[in-house]
């Protein structure tokens, strides 16, 4: 049977071919749907991992028993999930092991553009780049199969344009896998120094296996084409590359490490020129490199004359990025023209915006997170300073109280959402206390890990698949951890939020605000719209101040205006309003 | 065949992504090879949303080249300005008689271009309107837009118009579905 799908549903229905037993993953853009298709397989066990380190170790665990086991995540969350990697690197696999990450070229919601491909180079694992969704049902099936064969985890690194393109996969049945039970091996499951010295013999001895493999392997593709010109490339560059130069002899590698260098020699010697198209950084044109061989990419010393690289390393590449490279692309005949930019908003109604109204009322710095709060950020509210990474604005604000003293303190918040907060925000809360820190941190909890599309999460009492699970008290856990002022408050009631923040800031010590509502979307129960009465509004714009997309100004009258079909009737623009002008 | 290329743009909520999946599942019926990227996450939160659909005999990239756009369905007309360095030549416009305000636009610090079809027009000859809000309104739900705009793209497309439906029917709440037909039919004829 055929079907169009996305890369990450094709991933997801490859793994349970395979047979997959266990799935733990955090979610994370582009990589969410992947967990997300996996979760309406019965045969299969998926949950909503806390964070990456632990999804990654709960797949390590059920592969210690001989299950199949996959984790997926962004490519960032592998930075948080690196430390159990290597581990397993050493370790290998007993059921398959299949790290699944998924890289933003271009950062179409990341915070860089991390090549995980070097993961699988540091680590010393193989990596299979799938370059449209049959290959990545194909690859997903497959590292199952090289994980247990060569005792490995499998890094399986898809990008955003395979993760979310759509295309043509034909579907297979799925072979039951049963797990093998858990037989005790301490020479291989416990990593002391004595063990794992003879770990990394075996782990530099599977890499020449490995790459005696992939000389022969059927991913790797030789197409031959016109001699003059010879491509090497993976992934979705492929693709690109393909439609510019479909005369060319291309040699596309779907298993990028280790490199089949015989594979390559006999490529480069078989054409004239070769040139390595791929996205981001040179990973297989610096390796190709270190070979001995001539080739044109991305690396800026390619070009003694103009210094200029040609392939770019930032951004994402595209058939057009690739034609232009090259010189090859024409000028448009049509020229876009410029309108105004349509960045993304906070919704109407959303919960959070009345904690960043009273925060830059305040005029507070603000250590910030990640997540749809991050976009408290833009103007009118202006209300966030820092972001580093999820857990990072806990600590942030904790390192600027220890280099500018309690002052600094007074006029700081860390602001964390719910789903950071267990992610990774709880161990720095811990850290500010045990330090005699003094701060306020402030979790948005709305009860759902809102940003990648509304994933449940340890407090919002389900499951992945929507069953009960615990509520995990936010505030319980601020008190557990040692934290003696700690309030909750309504973000919706402007007048209490700001109260309890002026309050918190003030406190000596650790305090905590936690402003619970849910998100407008959970379950889309809005309020009817409110309207603006002209004759009372005088056009003060101090509702404006909110950046309720549904509020606009103007008008013959200079007046503010509600559009009722984007109102979700929270009433803050209403409290907010000296002239009681919004009305329902 | 040449490889067809359509751009689909317009605000994360207006039914961008569906719209081009009714579009390439179409294409597969019709016995074509289908790609489709777009992308999830930022831009849906009332930001610019852009989708790609390419079919033919067997496509690589997902990704239309710029200059290779054989149609922009548009549902903002704003946000049609944005990608017609995407336009092939001759290639068509079309455009949904729709603006949704961005922020800086509500709060006053910029102006929606108040002439941006005018302008569109002068640079694409082959521009056409499609009031999607009134044709929905019509077929009987504010909706139905993406699938009137999804009508009118059909007939500039040489896929038969019964395979169009079937996709349709296939993937809307089967108490819509006649509402839908409607929607498309609306789109097609106007
Ligand atoms: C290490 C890492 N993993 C995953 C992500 C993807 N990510 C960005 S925001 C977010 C969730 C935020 O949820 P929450 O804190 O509840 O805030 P909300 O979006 O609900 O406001 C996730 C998972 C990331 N940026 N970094
Ligand atoms: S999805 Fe929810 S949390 Fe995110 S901006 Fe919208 S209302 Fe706020
Ligand atoms: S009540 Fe006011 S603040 Fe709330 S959604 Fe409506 S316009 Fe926006």
């Amino acid at each position: 049977m055929k079907k169009l799908l996305s890369g990450n549903e094709a991933v997801a229905r490859g793994a349970w071919e395979a047979g997959v037993n266990v799935v733990s993953a955090y979610p994370g853009t582009p990589s969410t749907e992947i967990l997300e298709n996996l979760a309406t397989y019965p045969e299969v066990y998926a949950e909503l991992a806390t964070n990456e380190k632990v999804g990654l170790e709960v797949a390590a665990g059920a592969s210690f028993g001989g299950a199949r086991a996959l984790t997926c995540m962004k490519h960032v969350g592998l930075n948080v999930a690196a430390d159990p990697l290597f581990s397993m690197a050493y370790i290998g696999a007993t059921g398959g092991f299949v790290v699944v990450t998924a890289d933003d070229p271009g950062m179409h919601s990341s915070q860089n553009e991390q090549d995980n491909r070097y993961y699988a180079k540091m680590a010393k694992i193989p990596c299979l780049e799938p370059s449209d969704s049959q290959e990545c049902l194909a690859f997903a099936k497959l590292a199952f199969e090289l994980s247990e064969k060569f005792d490995t985890p499998v890094l399986l690194r898809l990008t955003t344009r395979v993760s979310h393109s759509k295309g043509v996969v034909e579907l297979g049945r799925r072979a039951e896998h049963t797990p093998s039970g858990y037989v005790k091996d301490i020479a291989k499951r416990i990593t002391i120094p004595a063990h794992a010295r003879k770990m990394h013999v075996k782990v530099e001895e599977r890499l020449r296996r490995l790459a005696e493999y992939g000389e022969t392997f059927a991913g790797n593709t030789v197409g031959k084409g016109d001699k003059k010109l010879g491509i090497i490339t993976s992934g979705i560059s492929y693709q690109y590359a393909r439609d510019v130069f479909p005369e060319a002899s291309f040699l596309k590698l779907g298993l990028t490490y280790p490199l089949p260098k015989k594979l390559i020699a006999d490529f480069i010697r078989s054409v004239d020129e070769v040139y390595v198209i791929e996205e981001n950084d040179p990973f297989l044109e610096e390796q190709i490199k270190a070979e001995g061989y001539f080739v044109k990419g991305s690396c800026a010393y390619d070009n003694p004359v103009t210094g200029k690289d040609r392939v770019p390393i930032t951004g994402e590449l595209d058939p057009t990025v690739v034609a232009r490279s090259f010189g090859l692309q024409r000028e448009p005949p049509v020229q876009p023209i410029a309108v105004p930019a349509r960045p993304p908003v906070l919704c109407p109604g959303c919960p959070h915006r009345g904690v960043f109204y009273a925060i830059s009322k305040l005029k507070l710095v603000a250590t910030g997170d990640i997540g749809c709060y991050t976009l408290g950020m833009m103007e009118p509210l202006g209300a966030m300073d820092t972001v580093i990474c999820m857990g990072g604005s806990v600590t942030a604000a904790m390192g600027l109280e220890k280099a500018l003293g309690p002052e600094m303190a007074k006029r700081t918040v860390a602001v964390i959402g719910d789903s950071t907060f267990f992610h990774s925000g709880i161990t720095g809360l811990i850290d500010m206390v045990y330090n005699n820190a003094q701060g306020t941190v402030v979790i948005l909890d709305n009860r759902i890990t809102a940003m990648t599309g509304h994933q449940q999460n340890p407090g919002s009492g389900r499951t992945l698949q929507g069953q009960p699970a615990p509520v995990l008290s936010i505030e319980e856990i601020c008190r557990a951890c040692g934290v003696q002022d700690v309030r909750v408050v309504d973000p919706l009631d402007l007048k209490a939020t700001e109260a309890a923040l002026k309050a918190a800031a003030g406190h000596p010590g650790v305090s905590a605000v936690i402003a619970q509502s849910p998100c407008i979307l959970i379950d889309k129960k809005f309020k009817p719209a409110l309207h603006v009465d002209e004759d009372a509004c005088v056009g003060c714009k101090l509702c404006l101040k909110l950046g309720c997309p549904a509020i606009s100004f103007g008008g013959a009258r200079k007046k503010s205006r509600i559009d009722p079909n984007f109102c979700t009737g929270c009433e803050v623009c209403a409290s907010l309003c000296p002239k009681q002008a919004m009305k329902r | 065949m040449k490889t067809v290329n359509i751009l689909i743009c317009g605000v994360g909520g207006q039914g961008v992504l569906l719209a081009g999946d009714i579009i390439a599942e179409t294409a597969i019926a019709a016995g074509h090879d289908a790609k489709k990227s777009e992308v999830h996450g930022m831009a849906q939160r009332g930001g610019s949303v852009v989708s790609h659909v390419r079919y033919g005999d067997k496509v690589n990239s997902p990704l239309i080249r710029e200059g290779e756009a054989d149609v922009i369905l548009s549902f903002e007309e704003m946000e049609t300005a944005r990608y017609l360095d995407f336009l092939a030549p001759g290639g068509a416009v079309i455009v949904n008689r729709q603006q949704v305000l961005p922020m800086t636009v509500a709060t006053g610090q910029a102006q929606y271009p108040a002439d941006i079809v005018d302008r569109i027009k002068a640079q694409v000859p082959n521009t056409k309107l499609c009031d999607g809000p009134a044709l929905s309104e019509q077929a009987g739900s504010a909706k139905t837009i993406n699938v009137v705009l999804v009508g009118a793209l059909a007939r500039q497309l040489d896929i038969p118009k019964d395979t169009w439906i079937a996709t349709i029917s296939s993937r809307v709440p089967p108490k819509t579905v006649e509402i839908n037909r409607k929607a498309f039919e609306l789109g097609y004829g106007g």
